[in-house]
């Protein structure tokens, strides 16, 4: 049984975060005062826009940047570094170390956080590139796996660390529309099997709905919440009630632009 | 049909069964053996150095002047001699002495450089201003000065040879760090890596392209100043080196002699370009796929 105060205790508590950066000539503000909570075993997905401070937001909760308002708390304790207690999947394809090995690149997190060592590191890391049936290619570099392959290793490297909650920057939007299909299932399924958290960003409302439990919309320039939705039962991601919450999401999401439009036009 | 569709062609639909791959010629075949010679670029490079010795013992032997250019069978007798006899192998290895030393101190204080160039924004400045100074200046420009600070010896040597392999060195492994992409740096970061933990499992692998670049230039600028130094300021500590042999033999218009030195020059080029360096890029940077 787990303790039922723990249960109701957000893991991820982000309280009135405000988040601005430095260009060579701007201050931006990317968000203004973002409130969300993500519990144990959540698949909860910020989707928005391009330009909503989403991908600035999951880099905040990965320590790499300090929020000017407001605070970040991962089971109470503040954020303000990164750490390999919540470990991140990027976009990029030349996320992998190149100079590893498949196996060496799942295992280097564990080794250089000193989580476990030797033997003990190479099973955990085989493990979970079995999960995303890589065994094959256990030994290869990654400059000889496709996109959707190197993801997976990725996602593996990840999860073989066993962190707090993985964060994980659109992981799919450099992929083929199958192979991102396949991902998102893949996905789906290795939650069946060890129920981690995710805070998972994407500008898809197709991949909140399927991927998500919890939905956080954001609204562009700065980024400010919008709606926080519960995204239907898995199975019904492509039937009416899929559709429906997919229309309301998108109604949400761009009516502003409507507005823009119609005023820019006026 | 639709309106809009006026203007595409109307065809029935196609389907074929597909042919079994052994009903045809051929889907996979080795190739010849002269194919798979040719392939090798150890092969390859080879008979290009084959023709240019023919061209040159050909050019030779149509001069037919010793005194000004010797056949390629004349300089290759001379090196086979000098080295019979001991007296090159002994210029060789004073030579490669006083360069591996200059070598090593050059890549161990670039090493030093790029450290403070990485730690701050102002320790990356007094990098880059001084790489901007120093590296277009000649080390053997500096000759001179190092025979005034550390007299006729191997010193001044080993002091003009760091200064030639320092500012390449520095100046490609820093490029190199600079150019790390973003995402591996947080990657990384992410792993709780910091300091010098970071620099030597993060930036120094994935920089490693250009560092090998800055090894190689280093290693050529190295040779190049060394034997430029020793004809400049002749004999040091006794024997002399590969630069003072050509020196010598010209003196002694011992001309086959003088392009056995310069064969000798080049053909330890060659040994250490294909097998020292040809050896790490295959192991390293080829074998992650970071250079083709």
């Amino acid at each position: 049984m787990r303790d039922p105060v723990q249960e109701r205790t957000p893991l991820l508590d982000v309280r009135g975060v405000t988040l601005q950066y430095k260009t060579k000539n701007h201050l931006v503000t990317a968000t203004y005062r973002v409130d969300f909570q993500v519990f144990r075993s959540d698949r909860y997905v910020l989707l928005g826009p391009s330009g909503c401070g989403k991908s600035t937001l999951l880099k905040a909760v990965g320590g790499y940047l300090n929020p000017t308002e407001g605070e970040i708390r991962l089971k109470g304790q503040v954020v303000n570094k990164p750490g390999p207690d919540r470990m991140m999947v990027f976009q990029e394809f030349d996320q992998l170390l190149p100079w590893k090995t498949v196996k060496e690149n799942v295992m280097f997190p564990l080794l250089a956080s000193g989580k476990l060592r030797g033997k003990a590191a190479e099973d955990k890391a085989m493990q979970y590139i079995e999960k995303v049936n890589l065994a094959k290619f256990a030994d290869h570099h990654p400059h000889m796996l496709s996109g959707g392959m190197k993801q997976r290793v990725a996602i593996a490297r990840g999860m073989a660390m066993e962190p707090d909650v993985l964060l994980m920057d659109e992981p799919y939007a450099a992929l083929d529309a199958l192979t991102r299909r396949k991902m998102q299932d893949e996905l789906l399924h290795l939650w069946d099997d060890t129920h981690f958290t995710v805070l998972f960003v994407t500008h898809s409302i197709a991949e909140a709905i399927k991927c998500g439990n919890r939905i956080l919309l954001l609204s562009p320039h700065p980024g400010q919440v919008k709606a926080e939705l519960n995204s239907v039962d898995r199975d019904q991601a492509d039937s009416a009630a899929g559709k429906e919450l997919e229309a309301r999401i998108h109604s949400m999401l761009f009516a502003d632009a409507v507005e823009e439009q119609e005023a820019h036009h006026a | 049909m639709h309106e809009r569709d006026k203007v595409l062609v109307v065809r029935a639909e196609l389907a074929h069964d597909v042919v079994e791959s052994s009903a045809f010629g051929v889907v996979q075949k080795p190739l010849s053996t002269f194919e798979r010679l040719y392939n090798m670029g150890a092969v390859r490079k080879t008979a290009i150095v084959l023709l240019l010795a023919i061209i040159w013992e050909a050019a030779g032997r149509y001069l037919h002047n010793d005194l000004l250019f010797p056949t390629f069978s004349a300089a290759v007798e001379a090196l086979l001699h000098s080295l019979i006899n001991g007296s090159l192998v002994i210029k060789i290895w004073a030579s490669l002495k006083v360069l591996l030393m200059g070598y090593g101190l050059g890549i161990l204080a670039a090493a030093i450089f790029t450290a403070i160039g990485i730690s701050s924004r102002i320790g990356n400045d007094l990098l880059e201003t001084l790489t901007a100074m120093f590296n277009p200046l000649p080390a053997i420009a500096l000759l001179p000065i190092a025979l005034i600070w550390f007299g006729l010896g191997n010193g001044s040597l080993v002091f003009v040879l760091v200064h030639s392999v320092l500012w390449a060195v520095a100046l490609n492994t820093h490029s190199g760090f600079m150019a790390v992409s973003t995402t591996l740096r947080m990657v990384g970061k992410n792993y709780g890596l910091r300091g010098f933990p970071y620099v030597a499992k993060i930036l120094v692998p994935a920089a490693f392209p250009s560092i090998l670049t800055g090894l190689k230039i280093g290693w050529a600028f190295a040779w190049r100043t060394l034997i430029a130094s020793e004809l400049v300021f002749g004999v040091s500590s006794g024997s002399g080196g590969l630069g003072w042999y050509i020196y010598e033999n010209k003196n002694q218009l011992e001309i086959p002699s003088v392009f056995a030195g310069l064969l000798t020059v080049i053909l330890i080029g060659l040994a250490v370009e294909n097998l020292v360096f040809r050896t790490l890029e295959n192991s390293t940077v080829r074998k992650w796929g970071m250079q083709s």
